[in-house]
């Protein structure tokens, strides 16, 4: 399974809970798949989705899915410490892990090599970390969300992108879409 | 004026609303760090880098919160990325409270090198910025804090060493 399969198999299993998803492919793929005023779309700064979800997550009281992916978590390895030492149990970061920077020409990363991203998470501190195959990663999610816990799933997949359109969606609306679901739901 | 300046700040900010504080530490702002941790109305996440401060910042935004960050001016060569792509391009307000390393005063000769850089960074970025170089600079902080609010934009406060050495 590549990404955008990833991101098909766990759509329906995302109901109530806000999304902040990964620059790029991830969030034009996501974009393209299931457009929701829940979904908060990166389209700069590569490496912070999972430091946006878990400063959201700390701020309020929805449960918030940060979708990530190894390269990006590679580029802002800091943030692994961040999150074990703030636990947010409403809090869940799913690293899509296929071992690639996707968006950039699928050039290999560390964690296809001999780098494990679920070893560096429980090593920084995080104490509920599962690594999954890709066709594993709905089934793991919806543990994860059921067990009100902080939980780190790193889902190895393969590498691959399939054709979808930039989101040409201006910055301010998704963000103020964004805000006024998340102001909705914490009503 | 006999007020204690680390004091003064984070008693403006808490009177702001600012609930959610983000902080890479420098020695000039050991004090105000120091009572940020204290103060039960702000949450404080320390940081590792500025910019995974600033993604912090913006997600607590996003989330209802009123975030700051406070840094040293180096950061500034490490966020700018991030200032424009994510803080100016989404139009979130994000209060700075930097450390002025580098100015007269400064004992390491290293920091004047970002000193000379920080202003111009800025001002090439269209960032509102601040000086506070004497004690009673500090009044404008609360003017500042709503100012960040009503333009949703990032803003510098610059805080030098001859306001810490008045402090």
């Amino acid at each position: 399974m590549i990404r955008n399969e990833v991101l098909k198999s766990i759509v329906p299993v995302i109901t109530d809970e806000l999304v902040i998803c990964n620059i790029g492919s991830p969030s034009q793929e996501l974009f393209s798949l299931d457009d929701q005023p829940s979904n908060f779309y990166m389209l700069g700064t590569m490496g912070l989705c999972s430091s946006i979800g878990l400063g959201l997550a700390l701020s309020q009281r929805e449960k918030v899915i940060a979708i990530d992916g190894d390269g990006s978590v590679l580029t802002n390895l800091g943030t692994l410490p961040t999150i074990a030492n703030n636990v947010a149990d409403n809090f869940i970061l799913l690293i899509i892990d296929n071992g690639s920077y996707g968006s950039t020409g699928d050039q290999p990363t560390y964690a296809g090599m001999k780098t494990s991203l679920a070893a560096v998470a429980e090593a920084c501190g995080c104490d509920h970390v599962v690594e999954c195959q890709a066709e594993d990663t709905a089934e793991e999610l919806k543990k994860a969300l059921a067990a009100d816990q902080m939980t780190i799933i790193v889902c190895k997949c393969q590498s691959g992108n399939v054709k979808v359109p930039v989101i040409t969606m201006n910055p301010v609306v998704i963000g103020d879409r964004f805000m006024k679901e998340v102001q909705k739901r914490n009503a | 004026m006999t007020f204690n300046i680390s004091e003064r700040i984070v008693d403006d900010m808490v009177a702001a609303g600012i609930n959610f504080v983000t902080t890479v530490p420098c020695k000039q702002l050991a004090g105000v760090i120091d009572l940020v941790e204290k103060n039960d109305q702000i949450r404080h996440v320390p940081s590792n880098k500025e910019d995974e401060g600033m993604g912090l910042c913006a997600g607590s935004y996003m989330g209802g919160g009123k975030p700051c960050i406070i840094m040293q001016n180096t950061a500034i060569g490490v966020t700018v990325n991030t200032l424009s792509a994510l803080i100016q391009f989404y139009q979130f307000p994000l209060p700075m409270l930097i450390s002025y390393r580098g100015e007269v005063g400064e004992p390491v000769a290293c920091q004047v090198e970002m000193a000379l850089h920080t202003k111009p960074i800025l001002q090439q970025m269209n960032i509102p910025t601040f000086h506070f170089h004497k004690k009673s600079d500090v009044e404008e902080l609360p003017a500042i804090l709503a100012y960040t609010q009503m333009c949703k934009k990032p803003t510098a406060i610059l805080t030098d060493a001859s306001f810490w050495r008045a402090a």
